[in-house]
Formats: C-alpha cells, sequence, structure tokens
C-alpha cells in the first residue's frame, strides 16, 4: 500500500484506469468507424500494394476495343497512384481520391484475356483472383461474359466493376450484389432513341429487326420493339441473325421485298459492321418504301465500330453512353489526358472502364476499408458528376447506373478522323429510368461465405 | 417471285467463294493428297494483300488535324493524292481490283515457300497428322495478321463507281424495285472466270495434261522421267493464287479480318466431301449448289416451318448425299476410300 503510494498512484486510482481501460478493449469495434476485423479474400492489409483485375478480350473478335479499355485502365491506374495530369480525378466529384494510391496502398494490377467467351472469361478471372490475388475484378466487351464473370465474382465474394456490357439483363435477371454496370443498357437506349424517331421518322412507320441470336440481342430487340410500338410503329418481323454470321446477305434480301420502311440492326461489333455494310450495298438507304425514304436504325453505336462500317454509317441514327466530343468538364479532362497519352480520343468502352476503377477507388476510400460489403454499401445509391455523363446515379436496388443518354448520328461531315458520330440529342436521365422490378432478379447476400 | 430471284443470285454469290476455295482445296488434295487446313487462311491473305496494298497506295504525311483541339492528333494525306491529284486518286479508289496485280506474285510465293518448307514433309504422313499442322500453321498465320493489323474488320471499299446496286429486275422483267449489288455481280463473273482458267489450264496445256496424269497415276508418271513432284509444287502454288485472288475480290463485300479464313475453311471442306474428295469439277459444282441451298434455307417463310434450318442445312445435306452417294456427287473410287 506505501509502495503504491510512494509511486505516486492511489490503488482507487489503479482500479479506475484498469477498469477504462478494460471497457475500452471489450468496446465492439463497430463503434469505431470503418474498423472491420473481418478477414476476407484478397485482403491487402499486410501489402503495401492494391491489385484490380483487367480482364478484357486481348484476343477475339473485340480485341481491338479490349486493348483500348486496357488503355483506360492503365491511364486509371496512373491517375490513381498520382502521376500524370489527374485527368477525371479533377473534375469527379464528390470524391476521396487524392492520387495518393488507394487508402494509402499504391494502385497495381494484372491482366486477363476474356476472348469474349464466356468460359475463358471465367478462367481468367478465376486466375486473377485466386493466383494473383486481385481485390476487384472489371472489363469486358460483351454481356454475355460480364454475367458469366458477374456471377464467378459473387461466388468469390470480389467486386466485379462491369466493362462494356448493355443487356437488360447484367443488372435485371442475372444482377448480383458483387456486380455494378456503370454502361447503359437496351432499356434505356430504346427509351431514349424513340422521341428522336418519332421526330425524324415520325410515327407510321414498319420497323424489321436484325437481332444477334444471345442474351443482348434479344433484350435490345425487346427494348426497341417496346419503345417503337408505343410510337405507333409497326414491327414487321424479327428475325435472328447467328453470331459472327459474316455474310449477312440472306437476311437482308428478305427485307426488300418484306413491306417493312426501317430496318434495326441490333447488332454490335464485327456483325454490326458487316450487317450494317452490307445493307447500305443492297441499296436500303436510297429506296422508297410506302412513299417514304428506307432507313437504317443501329441502337448502339460505339465509334470504334462505326470507324470499321466506313462511309456506310454515314446518317444512321443510334445511342451510345459517352462520346469524346462532348464538352463538359469531366470529358474534356479524360480526352486530353487519354489523347496526350496515345494520340487518339478514347472510344465509350475505354470511358466506361476508366469510370468504373475510379468509382470503385473513391468507394474504398469513402468505406475506409477494402471490405467488400462495406464498399458494396458505398456504391449502392451513391450519386456523383463529372465523370462525363452529368449527374449520375448508382441505384442501389440493381446497381445499375443513370444518367443522360446520348442519341448520335453518323456524322456526314466529319471535321477530322475521328468526329464519326454527331451527338443529336442528349436524353435526360429522368426519361430512361424505370421501375427496377420489371426485369427481375435478386442481388444476393453481402457476406459471402468462403 | 422477286424473293426466289434474289435468293438465287444470292446463293450463287456466296457458292462463287465456297467454289473458290474448295477448288483449291480439291487441287491440293488431288495431286498431293494433302488435306490442307491452312487453305482458309490463304484466302484470309489473299484479302490482307488488298488491305496491304491500299496502305501502300495511301502511304501518306502525316499532317496535323485541325479538327482535334483537346489533343495533338495528326491525320493522313496520301503522298499520292498530293503528286498525282486525280490520278492519285482514282488509284486509290480501284485499290481492291489493282491489288490483284500485288496479291498473284504474293500468293505464289507463300504456296511455294508452304509447299517446300513445310507441306512436303508431310506427303507420307496420316491425314490427321497432316489436319494437324496445316490447322497449327492457320492459326500461326491468323496470328501474325491479328499482330499487324488488329483484331476489327478493316473496310476495303469498291471502287465508287461500282459501289451501287445494278436494277437486276429490270434487265430480268421484274420491276425496278429488285436490286443488287454491283461488287457482288462482278464477283461472281470473277469467279466463272477463275474456275473457267483453272479448268482450261489443267485441261488444254500439256503442264495440266501432266498435272491430271500424276493425280491418276503419279507413279507412273514418275516412271516416265517427268518430275511431278516440281509439278505439285507449282500447283499447290495456283491453289494459293485461287484462294489469294478470291480473297482480294470478296474484301468489299465482307471486310477482312484475321478470322476470315476460318469462317469459310468449314464450310468448304464440306464443300469439297460433298463434291467429292480429288473432284475438281464436284467441288465447284456442290460450292454452288450449297451457296443455293444454304440462300434459300435462310428465307423467312422456310424458317417460319423449319426453325433454325438455316444453321444446319448444309450439314443436313451433306448428310443426305453422302448417305446416297458415299463418295460425293462426283468423287472417284479408290480415292480415300479407305
Amino acid at each position: 500500500m506505501s509502495d503504491i503510494k510512494k509511486s505516486g498512484v492511489s490503488r482507487r486510482g489503479l482500479l479506475k484506469a484498469g477498469a477504462v481501460g478494460g471497457l475500452v478493449a471489450a468496446t465492439p469495434s463497430i463503434f469505431i468507424k470503418n474498423a472491420w476485423a473481418e478477414e476476407f479474400r484478397n485482403n491487402p492489409e499486410n501489402s503495401g500494394e492494391l491489385k484490380l483485375g483487367f480482364n478484357v478480350p486481348q484476343s477475339g473478335p473485340y480485341a481491338d476495343e479490349g486493348a483500348d479499355e486496357l488503355r483506360a485502365y492503365k491511364l486509371a491506374v496512373k491517375h490513381l497512384n498520382g502521376e500524370g495530369d489527374g485527368g477525371m480525378l479533377n473534375t469527379f466529384k464528390p470524391s476521396m481520391l487524392t492520387g495518393n494510391g488507394v487508402l494509402g496502398k499504391k494502385v497495381t494490377y494484372s491482366t486477363g484475356d476474356t476472348q469474349t467467351k464466356s468460359d475463358a472469361a471465367r478462367a481468367s478471372a478465376k486466375r486473377m483472383i485466386e493466383k494473383d490475388g486481385v481485390l476487384m475484378v472489371t472489363g469486358g466487351s460483351s454481356s454475355g461474359v460480364a454475367v458469366a464473370v458477374q456471377s464467378l465474382c459473387q461466388e468469390q465474394g470480389i467486386i466485379f466493376m462491369a466493362g462494356l456490357t448493355h443487356s437488360n439483363d447484367t443488372t435485371g435477371k442475372d444482377k448480383r450484389r458483387y456486380g455494378f454496370r456503370h454502361f447503359f443498357n437496351a432499356y434505356m437506349s430504346g427509351a431514349a432513341l424513340a422521341p428522336v424517331l418519332n421526330k425524324e421518322y415520325g410515327s407510321d412507320r414498319r420497323a424489321y429487326h436484325l437481332t444477334a441470336d444471345y442474351t443482348w440481342g434479344w433484350t435490345q430487340e425487346e427494348s426497341i420493339k417496346n419503345s417503337t410500338e408505343a410510337l405507333g410503329w409497326e414491327t414487321v418481323n424479327a428475325v435472328k441473325t447467328p453470331v459472327g454470321a459474316g455474310d449477312f446477305s440472306q437476311y437482308i434480301t428478305p427485307v426488300l421485298n418484306s413491306g417493312a420502311d426501317v430496318l434495326i440492326l441490333n447488332h454490335y461489333g464485327k456483325d454490326m459492321i458487316n450487317s450494317l455494310s452490307q445493307a447500305v450495298q443492297f441499296g436500303l438507304r436510297d429506296k422508297q418504301v410506302n412513299g417514304k425514304n428506307f432507313e437504317i436504325v443501329v441502337p448502339l453505336f460505339s465509334r470504334l465500330m462505326a470507324q470499321g462500317a466506313g462511309d456506310a454509317i454515314k446518317g444512321i441514327l443510334g445511342t451510345t453512353n459517352w462520346n469524346w466530343s462532348l464538352q463538359d468538364e469531366g470529358s474534356k479532362a479524360f480526352v486530353q489526358s487519354f489523347g496526350a497519352e496515345y494520340g487518339a480520343p478514347p472510344s465509350m468502352a475505354a470511358h466506361t472502364c476508366y469510370v468504373q476503377t475510379l468509382l470503385y477507388a473513391n468507394a474504398c476510400e469513402m468505406a475506409g476499408t477494402f471490405y467488400p460489403p462495406e464498399v458494396i454499401k458505398q456504391l449502392e445509391g451513391f450519386n456523383f458528376d463529372g465523370m462525363g455523363n452529368g449527374p449520375t446515379l448508382y441505384r442501389a436496388e440493381d446497381h445499375q447506373c443513370f444518367k443522360d443518354v446520348l442519341v448520335v448520328r453518323g456524322n456526314d461531315n466529319p471535321s477530322s478522323q475521328f468526329d464519326l458520330l454527331k451527338v443529336v440529342d442528349v436524353t435526360p436521365r429522368a426519361q430512361v429510368e424505370y421501375d427496377w422490378t420489371i426485369f427481375g432478379g435478386e442481388l444476393g447476400p453481402y457476406e459471402v461465405k468462403m | 417471285m422477286d424473293a426466289i430471284f434474289i435468293q438465287i443470285l444470292n446463293g450463287l454469290d456466296k457458292g462463287a467463294a465456297y467454289a473458290l476455295i474448295a477448288l483449291g482445296l480439291t487441287l491440293v488434295f488431288g495431286t498431293l493428297g494433302i488435306v490442307n487446313f491452312a487453305h482458309g487462311a490463304l484466302f484470309m491473305l489473299g484479302a490482307f494483300c488488298a488491305v496491304t496494298f491500299q496502305k501502300l497506295v495511301t502511304i501518306s504525311v502525316k499532317v496535323r488535324d485541325e479538327g482535334v483541339t483537346a489533343f495533338v492528333a495528326y491525320k493522313e494525306q496520301p503522298y499520292l493524292e498530293t503528286w498525282f491529284g486525280d490520278t492519285g486518286r482514282i488509284i486509290i479508289d480501284y485499290s481492291v481490283p489493282l491489288s490483284i496485280l500485288l496479291a498473284i506474285p504474293f500468293m505464289l510465293l507463300v504456296g511455294y515457300v508452304m509447299e517446300r518448307g513445310l507441306i512436303k514433309h508431310f506427303y507420307k504422313r496420316p491425314h490427321a497428322e497432316q489436319i494437324l499442322v496445316t490447322f497449327g500453321l492457320a492459326i500461326v498465320i491468323q496470328e501474325i495478321i491479328k499482330a499487324y493489323f488488329g483484331a476489327n474488320p478493316i473496310p476495303q471499299p469498291a471502287p465508287e463507281i461500282l459501289a451501287g446496286s445494278a436494277n437486276v429486275g429490270a434487265w430480268v422483267g421484274l420491276g425496278n424495285n429488285l436490286v443488287y449489288p454491283w461488287w457482288r455481280l462482278i464477283y461472281l463473273c470473277f469467279s466463272g472466270l477463275i474456275i473457267f482458267s483453272v479448268f482450261a489450264f489443267l485441261q488444254f496445256t500439256t503442264y495440266g495434261m501432266v498435272v491430271r496424269a500424276g493425280m491418276r497415276d503419279r507413279e507412273t508418271v514418275g516412271l516416265l522421267g517427268i518430275n511431278i513432284e516440281r509439278r505439285f509444287t507449282i500447283v499447290f502454288a495456283i491453289a494459293a493464287v485461287v484462294a489469294g485472288v478470291a480473297g482480294v475480290m470478296y474484301t468489299p463485300i465482307l471486310p477482312p479480318d484475321y478470322h476470315l479464313g476460318m469462317d469459310f475453311l468449314v464450310l468448304s471442306f464440306v464443300v469439297v466431301v460433298v463434291g467429292g474428295m480429288g473432284s475438281l469439277g464436284g467441288a465447284v459444282l456442290a460450292g454452288f449448289l450449297l451457296g443455293i441451298v444454304q440462300s434459300f434455307a435462310s428465307m423467312n417463310e422456310v424458317k417460319e416451318i423449319f426453325p433454325g434450318i438455316d444453321q444446319i442445312i448444309l450439314y443436313l445435306v451433306a448428310v443426305v448425299i453422302l448417305l446416297v452417294l458415299p463418295r460425293g456427287l462426283m468423287g472417284r473410287a479408290g480415292v480415300m476410300d479407305d
């Protein structure tokens, strides 16, 4: 007793300090903001680096688009690590990104080749998750691939930030808690395109669809049919074409005598290039049917693909997620940064991939942890701006981004080699929103047992 | 009637491409006994001769693209246009037909090198090994093309004057509504010319006579002191040229990409088998026949009765023909009978 007194600490004081210390030690960590004791797959806690997995088509029919996606990812990594001019880091708001990596960790990456095949894409994503230890997987140029990889990521407890995927199913019946899509979808294309079609071609039209025979083609055909029929258009026929058909002449010639005055090409990539070029060769654009000029519509347009179709795209209407000619601050910063790095403007696929990387990084910063369920909660319902599409919402219920949609036309008088698409209308976000329950599906759990 | 007429034209057009590829395949098989799975790659290489020629005639000086202000971009101004004005523009416009001048010597060389460098080592090996090695070669060729030219199709416009459609309906008294692209009609005529030339070469020249004799009985021709191996090498090179020029002329119809050969290869083998292994006439006949059948199977009226028939019709016809005529339409006894 006297010894304690001698040291200046009373017995009562020692007991009090012990009690307070015990209480602090016993306090559940949930009362301390963003402190997560849970172990999760590929936790980078003990590493100075954070590794992301860029799963893009490096071979196969969309390899050029994949190469552009990869360029954008590398640029995003550069910007996140504080190199270069910062690009959209300077315009993105609200943002916690400072160019100091993510949560103080340097961003690195690993790449995979989807080959635009679902099984190959799953295999490369699995390899990146299990062997390379990536914390997030992103990329792709096909809805079939996106749906397959998204489902794998849900099983693995790894967040998937989809690249270019336009099928309603990705955030509809096949949506997953761990999957997020910034790109727009077929429903939005239909909703955005319909008013412009009405204005340009009127409400008394007869449409003929040629549709790529897989998930994206089916949902796009359905969405465009719904939108055009609501205008008063009649659907004369809707014909499924095999993916990669090459020569579409046998599908185009029946259009000539079908009584249709509009051909809607629900094709993308090489199929779009071939079917559009051949439709023009068959003189469809010079035809007069039902007393009207025959028209061709390509609901999903991409500048990279437009390049492949040459002059055939001139005057053709479609929609796009983003175009490099936009003049908002975010787009300008991104185009400048990308153009200085690679000598060409980014494609819409590159844009969505770049934005997805920044969104994920920012969500980690906001969560204060890499723990996926917490990062997911930050992305759900996140409102942001300055990324090239105006005010945007990541809807919590289906992980679909909602933003303005661009209606474009193949440029008749391009001012430069890249000036292939001209924005003719910006459809406000409110006009392309829909009730998330219409496409069904379940997000699934936050916690994934491993 | 309009629809039937247009589908016949379509079928002939498609059949012309099948026939040209199958003709080369059959030539090689009939002379060298080689099942050449790299033949589709030769078709694709021909198509890329057109791409290369276009790149050559549009070699340009880089000038600042003033239309791009966001970053420093450059556009290309072809030297031919700068130096020769309208003449230069015409050469660029006609680059596809002119590229045949490049394709012929190039494909001759490719065929010669391929046969001497690789194929000759597999003459006496089983067909399975020939297929494996030539398929491997096809993949190597297409990957090289992809590495140099990218994966996207590269448009090769037909000369402007031939870019539109011909009013074929008026020609045959079916009204003015029936049009068909000029270039496809030209392709059809071109195929006819190539097929005729190959047959004439084999039928009416001494060289061709020796080759035909070698196809029948290689050993006896050899015993007569004729170096039949050398002639067969030339035949392989000619087959490569046929595939190559077919590829060149097909580019305005289908913008070429590195996978073009594979798209045609399997169908062309079906054509060869249906025509009869080793039969040149059979290959041509089967090419046109299957092209027309495929075209009709794609008609909406047919698909309403048999959904998906357009996807399987070629294989279905092949099965039926081979059941009735096991050697194909014009197959000879003793060829691949064992």
